[in-house]
């Protein structure tokens, strides 16, 4: 018997393509540990240590951020909004593996998305499943992205991203066994402020 | 392009392919259920969803309400047929599901669309569902049912449907009803506005055959039915069949089980003959019984 296995790291096929994808998710994301919420996720999103976590997630001035490489940090609360269930965090970093950021709008019913997060306590778990539906929930509101997908606590704050690795979204909760996330076009609002305050600054 | 991404395409591209024939189906309080687009003008659902008889509205996918008519129910297969005045929708491609596998991915369809994809987890061959309906094949999912999922399709990577999903015929169990079963079904629901079951009218208990009686008969299986009840004017009293007859062949098949009548029965058509070989006072004798029509159950 033959082993005609490639090497890992370049595995082909649906296998490789998964773990490649996965790979690059685990280094953007963190997780964030609060004195009042406990553990969650949250997602590198730019490389000077600008991070996304759930506004209930975040629930304190100051934060510990756990990076994938093991690196603790402090980082500080710069926004927060629990209507979108969002936050801003800021850690000294520089050169960050950050997210690449997928267009939420884009997304069709059925496409596979995977998330990435520290459900339970377990750093970087990744789940798998697909876009459930596209569009307003009754008892979801208006703007949460619905995938059939397991999630359980500690996800939150996490991205779950496409088949193309693009982050479309931050998990935010778990409803009738669906999987809810912010969308990525939402984060971008969130964030539209903080980025001309930084552009402006000298 | 890469196999997840191509992966991830098709499984989008099959609930697009499929969605033009999903519709929600309005006919119970609260969650609407979900129905397949058969053929022109006729709806499939889930039988347990149609609560009501009149009054029931169909939503197309792009959310125009329109009137549906009820034309059958089989609470046996938990099928029930609709009809609709609005024929512009398309129609569902159906696959075959004699090519699925274990292991083979699946996407169940809701109206919306909605989706969640998984596995065929099993496949078994025919079975009698516990409302007494046959189904051509078992067809068990590894994957979530959702609430108002019921009678919407199972569709595989290409998008044709090879059954409707329904949580109505089991609760621990997530089942599809193949499309073969739903065609059968649909067909004698739209001809005749029921599913005709074959009857005999007798009541039956296994029994353990004593050797010096099988070695009476040429079929000898070690357990016979004895008849415990006969229906005034059923078919199997106009046929002759007695209290303590004891049922050994049906057409030449042993029948050692209530369920072995019925698998012999079920197949054939109301009207038709079928021998049986039967044991009366210790010396084999035949019967011929034309089979009945089961009388339809109160609802």
């Amino acid at each position: 018997m033959s082993d005609t296995s490639a090497p890992h790291g370049i595995q082909p096929g649906i296998d490789g393509d998964l773990t490649a994808v996965t790979g690059r998710l685990r280094r953007i994301t963190v997780q964030v540990h609060g004195a009042r919420a406990g553990m969650g996720s949250g997602v590198i999103w730019a490389p000077d240590g600008l991070i996304v976590t759930n506004a209930h997630v975040a629930q304190d001035r100051r934060v510990g951020v756990v990076l994938s490489d093991g690196g603790s940090l402090e980082a500080r609360l710069l926004a927060w909004d629990p209507e979108r269930d969002l936050a801003a965090l800021a850690i000294d970093a520089q050169g960050l593996p950050a997210a690449d950021v997928g267009d939420s709008a884009a997304l069709r019913v059925g496409e596979l998305v995977v998330a990435v997060g520290n459900p339970l306590g377990l750093a970087g778990a990744v789940t798998a499943g697909v876009i459930h539906a596209i569009g307003p929930r009754r008892s979801a509101g208006p703007s949460f992205i619905q995938a059939d997908l397991r999630l359980a606590p500690g996800n939150s704050g996490g991205p779950l991203a496409n088949a193309h690795g693009r982050v479309i979204g931050i998990n935010a909760r778990v409803a009738g066994g669906l999987a809810l996330a912010v969308p990525s076009s939402l984060v971008a609002r969130f964030l539209a402020p903080l980025q001309l305050r930084a552009a402006a600054a000298p | 392009m890469n196999a997840l991404l191509s992966l991830s395409n098709d499984l989008a591209g099959a609930v697009e392919r499929v969605a033009g024939a999903v519709v929600a189906v309005h006919a119970r309080p609260r969650l609407p259920s979900t129905g397949v687009h058969w053929r022109p003008g006729i709806i499939v659902t889930a039988d347990h969803t149609v609560r009501s008889d009149e009054d029931i509205t169909i939503a197309r996918p792009d959310g125009r309400t329109v009137a549906a008519s009820l034309i059958g129910r089989d609470p046996g297969t938990d099928l029930a047929v609709l009809r609709v005045q609005d024929t512009d929708l398309p129609t569902a491609d159906l696959g075959d599901p004699g090519s699925l596998k274990v292991g083979h991915i699946v996407l169940a369809v809701g109206y919306g669309p909605r989706a969640s994809w998984g596995i065929v987890s099993a496949l078994g061959g025919r079975w009698h569902s516990w409302r007494g309906g046959e189904i051509d094949q078992l067809l068990r999912l590894d994957l979530t049912l959702y609430p108002g999922f019921s009678g919407g399709p199972l569709v595989d990577i290409q998008g044709r449907v090879v059954g409707i999903n329904t949580s109505g015929l089991s609760r621990q169990l997530e089942l599809a009803i193949p499309v073969s079963t739903v065609a059968r079904v649909a067909d004698e629901l739209i001809d005749k506005g029921r599913v005709s079951r074959g009857f005999l009218g007798v009541g039956l208990q296994p029994v353990r055959l004593p050797e010096s009686l099988r070695r009476t008969l040429t079929a000898a299986p070690e357990i016979g039915l004895i008849v415990v009840s006969v229906q005034p004017d059923g078919p199997a009293a106009k046929s002759g069949l007695l209290l303590g007859d004891v049922l050994v062949t049906l057409d030449d098949t042993p029948v050692g089980a209530p369920e072995d009548v019925q698998a012999v029965v079920g197949a054939r058509s109301v009207g038709s003959t079928i021998t049986a070989t039967i044991l009366r006072a210790g010396a084999p004798a035949e019967a011929r019984i034309t089979v009945g029509e089961r009388p339809p159950r109160r609802r």
